[in-house]
């Protein structure tokens, strides 16, 4: 397990450059494999456009109370970014005004940022339909100061999307750091005793799965019964959908394919993966993702890597929903992650 | 690299044994994957199958492949050891069943 981020560590990494570098060159470079922009072209998606804006996304902050292996956004204790109640303002503004039907709160550990409550407070009364936070579930346990988010969650019905990579405790604490796994247990028979989970309950839990290591998630449908299976007959635990979502070979995942040796083979696997029919519904077709310093971006993997989006209207201040659906979608290399197999979203799969 | 037999590259290569006879390989191709779908057996019971297989056959390749698809379907390295063991029970009992026929023909010729 990771104990700091690449960022805290003074990794090549951290820097969104090098990331680009090492994804266009190499194997990509010499031909042996195809250009996602080139693979989209042969199915007349290039450029890729977005469609009606459905989700926003926004990333209230880096900062998070687990270093797991696979993260993304190279988040951890040590990361200090979060979004100040100004930049929240300015999204509260957005969200009253845009058509966009569900607002998705992620970070690090959305729950860290001091603002937090407030946003969800004000953003509750905003008439947004699907009101998700991403909670990484061990926050909920970590200190008594977040004890009460279960009641906080269910008095707001918020739709609370976990992180889960196993139903194994040795699986999970592996990539998530010692201990994650009972807790994460902890919190969601919490969340259960709230009526979250509950076959037919409007309090909405979901679980995201990702494989931990360098191969490919399996059947989402087979997968969710095996979850359902063991975390019931072990815990007595219910949830409603599990999500399995493929690891983007971005930052601290990134990291790991290479230190392990297994980048190229992840690479060659994804490409040898990709399903054109997962392309029309990658996520940023109907999502626009802003940063925690109100820049916005296609996705949450793009604002990882610093690929603001191509549009007059690149900040969350001068927000017009018209002139930003009227742009081209930022691709390289690590969108083949979005459309390997049956898709991968923050939602799951999407073919 | 150094000469050997295998290369784990080669397993990425496998599709092209169409290459030389298109009908045989597509033929074989499309019984494999019927093979691997969910049937009375589960894909992940008949993945674990597999994985038994590959080390009785011993094939290198079919090892990589069948640890990796288990991963992927959220299989256990307990369970997977697990399996090689039950494949390494029929290949040493079939090897001693056979003592069987020694023993019969030692009988057989002896006084
Ligand atoms: S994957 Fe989630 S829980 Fe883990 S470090 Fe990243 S943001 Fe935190
Ligand atoms: S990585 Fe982002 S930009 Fe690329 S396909 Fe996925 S959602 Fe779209």
């Amino acid at each position: 397990m990771a104990t700091k981020s690449l960022k805290a560590k003074g990794n090549d990494l951290a820097v969104s450059n090098k990331q680009l570098e090492i994804l266009n060159g190499g194997i990509f470079a010499d031909g042996e494999l195809p250009y996602f922009k080139d693979k989209i072209a042969d199915i007349g998606h290039f450029p890729l456009r977005p469609k009606k804006l459905e989700i926003l996304q926004i990333n209230v902050g880096y900062m998070c109370n687990q270093v797991c292996e696979h993260c993304h956004v190279d988040a951890g204790p040590d990361r200090k970014e979060i979004m100040t109640r100004e930049t929240m303002q300015q999204c509260l503004e957005v969200i009253k005004n845009t058509g966009a039907h569900t607002l998705d709160l992620t970070g690090g550990a959305p729950e860290m940022n001091p603002d937090f409550e407030w946003f969800v407070e004000e953003a509750a009364k905003a008439g947004i339909k699907d009101f998700i936070v991403r909670s990484n579930l061990t926050i909920i346990r970590a200190n008594k100061k977040y004890y009460h988010l279960p009641d906080f969650f269910k008095k707001h019905n918020v739709h609370v999307i976990s992180s889960m990579p196993h139903y194994t405790r040795g699986k999970t604490d592996k990539q998530r750091g010692d201990g994650v796994f009972d807790k994460s247990i902890k919190a969601l028979q919490e969340l259960n005793e709230r009526g979250y989970g509950m076959p037919d309950s409007d309090l909405k839990l979901d679980l995201v799965y990702n494989p931990s290591g360098a191969y490919l998630p399996g059947d989402q449908a087979a997968m969710e019964k095996d979850f359902k299976k063991a975390l019931k007959e072990d815990f007595n635990i219910d949830f409603h959908n599990l999500f399995a979502i493929t690891n983007l070979p971005i930052a601290r995942f990134l990291d790991y394919l290479i230190a392990s040796e297994n980048y190229e083979d992840y690479m060659y696997a994804l490409v040898e993966a990709y399903n054109p029919s997962a392309v029309a519904n990658v996520m940023c077709t109907n999502t626009i993702s802003i940063s925690w310093d109100g820049w916005l971006y296609d996705c949450d993997f793009n604002q990882m890597l610093d690929l603001k989006v191509a549009s007059k209207v690149k900040h969350i201040k001068d927000y017009n929903e018209d002139i930003l659906n009227d742009r081209n979608i930022i691709i390289s290399q690590h969108c083949y992650g979005c459309t390997a197999g049956a898709g991968s979203s923050c939602q799951g799969t999407v073919a | 690299m150094a000469n050997t037999y295998y290369d784990p590259a080669d397993l990425r290569k496998f599709g092209k044994i169409t290459e030389w006879s298109e009908e045989l390989g597509t033929k074989f191709f499309d019984y494999y994957g019927k093979v691997f779908e969910e049937g009375a057996l589960s894909a992940r019971e008949k993945s674990l199958i597999a994985l038994a297989v590959s080390h009785v056959v011993k094939c290198p390749y079919c090892i990589d492949a069948y640890t990796k698809d288990g991963l992927q379907k959220g299989i256990t390295k307990e369970e997977m050891m697990e399996a090689v063991h039950v494949g390494a029970a029929i290949e040493g009992g079939a090897t001693l069943v056979h003592g069987v026929q020694m023993m019969n023909k030692y009988n057989k010729l002896s006084m």
